[in-house]
């Protein structure tokens, strides 16, 4: 479920962002927009959603007035001339979850928009603010460049500013100085790791990491957001699974939860007095501590079972 | 890490041997004149930055979860760039946990679990990876025990670690003797490139006599702060911060570590602090594995305990019952309830037992009661954890493996 307008500002106001609003009829172009906020305070942006060979997707936000040469931009990224395409409509929806006309950096507070790599323009340092869609046409907010970066920030993302419109050749001697905007896949990390670990593969993990990837792999033609997101909730299940504190929690919460009705139906039965959650609460600090190592130790020793079978061969030291 | 050589008079500012005599470094800790260690002057010393309430605080906000005992009562008390790592984690971004030990003998006592507890509850609390480096190779050369011998002392101690509760899935042990090679080393050869031997000597203290073994030790317990060295787990991943929490005597080998670390284009790790662990019979230093009525090992016995306790617990109470009515106890020098600082979860019992104890209202005995009562708790879930440990698990721990969920 994308975020609404509403959502999105109820966020900027939690981060104590100042943002003026407008709202206006649906805009479609930057043109149309000019018409309702052109002569307010603040710089219009353009915004553009491009996609590559490989379907990774960029946002690029840049000054309306910035010239930006999508054949210069992919060189610079390294994908190559012709690299970047404009984004097909439905990616709107899908990956921005938003209409169409509305691409604005805000929309990376979604999910969906997790692997997204953002280009902004230098030039917006140098406004007082500029103009962007908060994930609806009918409105248009106005951010200085360092409310935009606060923003950014609180949804976990490292803001970087660049000269869009610099002429750099890309060539044998110039590597592709936008190269690292390039999206790495979100379960790459484990990919790596597969490739760098030297002798022992745990059959616990193995197998699932071996999931993970061919379900990446035969996804990855269809560009579909959605069969990325399922390799990372499995990995994110397996996460709280393995989760000591929360397990100790749970068991001491649910035991005493038992224990409490048993007891005060117990007590009805006999008209004594019922007990005190008070009284649970003291013992639910002496020993949670306690049934969490023996949750680590059970948790340790089970890995250790997982490994041993995953090794193919007997402790190569001694 | 090292101890247990002593420095040959060699003064220099690094050695932290200023005009009070007070001696703190990787080999050598004492007061001066038999006294406490001022640990404010050593913070000034060294250059570390204190820890104070706000920063504490700060990590509770952080982990949503109460501070750990250690931190409320300031027994990790410095830091260098922890509100830096503090920063990056608030962003989002992870950090790594590097701690160690040089495992000299087979007996480990309480002072010896202090950075590995206060390790666990880091990894916990922030759900960050970890890295333990056993210096089997450092023992082997300082303490001259065959590398067959020190191997072992290695494997032993890993399994006292182990028992403290490390995630097995974000935990990775290594010993100098399995692990030094490939990228670990390549590091290493970048940090010794970037030390000179005159550096080493105002650093450590060494010496022409020194075999060539010690002198180049340093950049190998330098090389586990920087992610690189460990390709299996941080590949790709150069930025990674990382945070060591250690005692205090281990501060040169860092200090070292992050002057070199720009020069080659590294992170510098962060640290977090720890003053010493007392003595049973006093402040004056820090425990000793030769004494063994010195500390309380954690193979000891309830009866053991109970008898330590009793007998060489310093106590600083008055020498009479009435007079300690009249007076009051000592709570500066008297060790129980510096024990009790340490050990005792519970705030509000231990301003209970201060005051009253201050007061003289309590007696000592009483006071060595409870502190029996905490060790004796704590040392015996130890052991049972200990029994858990077998030689598969610590082989697991020790497995050059990827660990996928370290993060989560």
């Amino acid at each position: 479920m994308g975020y609404t307008k509403t959502q999105l500002l109820a966020h900027l106001k939690e981060l104590q962002i100042d943002f003026a609003t407008y709202e206006h009829p649906v805009v479609l172009t930057v043109e149309a927009q000019a018409k309702y906020v052109g002569h307010l305070r603040g710089s219009l942006s353009k915004n553009l959603l491009l996609k590559d060979k490989k379907h990774r997707y960029y946002v690029i936000s840049a000054l309306a007035g910035t010239n930006v040469d999508l054949k210069v931009m992919s060189q610079r990224l390294g994908l190559g001339k012709g690299g970047l395409r404009m984004a097909p409509e439905e990616a709107l929806q899908e990956i921005l979850q938003v209409p169409l006309g509305c691409v604005t950096p805000l929309a990376l507070i979604n999910e969906s928009a997790r692997a997204v790599s953002l280009l902004l323009d230098k030039a917006f340092k140098a406004q007082e603010c500029c103009f962007f869609h908060p994930l609806s046409n009918d409105t248009t907010i106005s951010l200085s460049a360092s409310n935009l970066d606060k923003f950014l920030m609180s949804i976990g993302r490292n803001p970087s500013y660049i000269d869009l419109e610099a002429e750099t050749v890309v060539g044998k001697d110039n590597p592709p100085d936008l190269a690292a905007f390039v999206p790495v896949d979100v379960p790459q990390p484990s990919e790596q790791t597969i490739k760098a670990a030297v002798n022992v593969r745990e059959q616990k993990h193995a197998p699932l990491e071996k999931k993970l990837t061919n379900v990446q792999d035969n996804n990855q033609s269809r560009g579909s957001q959605k069969a990325m997101e399922k390799p990372c909730r499995t990995a994110d299940l397996l996460a709280e699974a393995t989760d000591v504190n929360k397990f100790i929690k749970e068991l001491i919460e649910k035991t005493s939860l038992a224990v409490l009705s048993e007891m005060s139906k117990d007590s009805k039965a006999e008209g004594r007095e019922p007990l005190e959650s008070a009284v649970l609460d003291r013992v639910n600090k002496r020993i949670s501590s306690d049934l969490e190592n023996l949750a680590m130790i059970l948790k340790n020793a089970a890995y250790t079972q997982g490994l041993q079978a995953g090794i193919r061969s007997p402790s190569p030291r001694r | 890490m090292a101890e247990g050589q002593k420095a040959d008079g060699v003064a220099s500012i690094a050695m932290a041997t200023d005009e009070d005599n007070q001696v703190v470094n990787p080999w050598e800790v004492s007061a001066k004149d038999g006294g406490k260690i001022d640990y404010d002057k050593l913070i000034e010393k060294f250059g570390c930055q204190r820890l104070d309430q706000s920063l504490v605080n700060r990590v509770e906000r952080l982990t949503s979860r109460p501070a750990h005992v250690f931190l409320r009562r300031g027994v990790f008390f410095a830091h260098r760039d922890l509100n830096e790592i503090l920063d990056v984690y608030e962003r989002g971004q992870k950090f790594y946990l590097y701690t160690g030990r040089g495992p000299s003998s087979e007996a480990l006592h309480l002072g010896h679990l202090v950075p590995f507890m206060f390790t666990k509850y880091l990894q916990d609390a922030f759900k960050v990876p970890l890295v333990i480096q056993l210096t089997d190779d450092e023992k082997c050369m300082w303490k001259n025990l065959s590398v067959e011998e020190s191997r072992r002392l290695a494997r032993e101690n890993a399994k006292d670690i182990i028992a403290c509760g490390f995630d097995i899935s974000r935990t990775f042990i290594f010993s100098d003797f399995d692990y030094v090679g490939g990228a670990f080393y390549q590091n290493m050869v970048r940090v010794a490139k970037c030390v000179t031997f005159n550096k080493v000597v105002g650093i450590f203290g060494f010496t022409h006599e020194d075999n060539i073994g010690k002198i180049s030790f340093p950049p190998v317990q330098a090389v586990p702060s920087f992610p690189s060295s460990f390709p299996h787990l941080f590949a790709g991943n150069d930025n990674l911060r990382c945070l060591i929490p250690c005692a205090i005597d281990q501060d040169p080998y860092f200090r070292m570590t992050r002057d070199v670390a720009p020069r080659i284009g590294y992170q510098k790790p962060a640290l977090i602090e720890s003053s010493f662990f007392p003595a049973l019979q006093g402040e004056t230093g820090k425990m000793s594995a030769s004494d063994p009525n010195s500390a309380i090992y954690v193979t000891d016995t309830p009866k053991v305990i109970k008898n330590k306790v009793n007998r060489y617990a310093f106590s600083g109470g008055q020498d009479s019952i009435e007079n300690h009515r009249k007076y009051g106890a000592n709570l500066e020098v008297d060790i129980p309830v510096k024990y009790l600082g340490f050990f005792l979860e519970d705030d509000e019992e231990l301003e209970h037992i201060k005051k009253e104890y201050g007061a003289g209202r309590l007696l000592t005995g009483e006071v060595k009661k409870r502190l029996i009562e905490v060790l004796s708790e704590i040392v015996e879930r130890h052991q049972k954890a200990r029994a858990s440990v077998t030689d598969e698990m610590v082989d697991a721990f020790m497995a050059v493996r990827p660990l996928p969920h370290m993060f989560s």
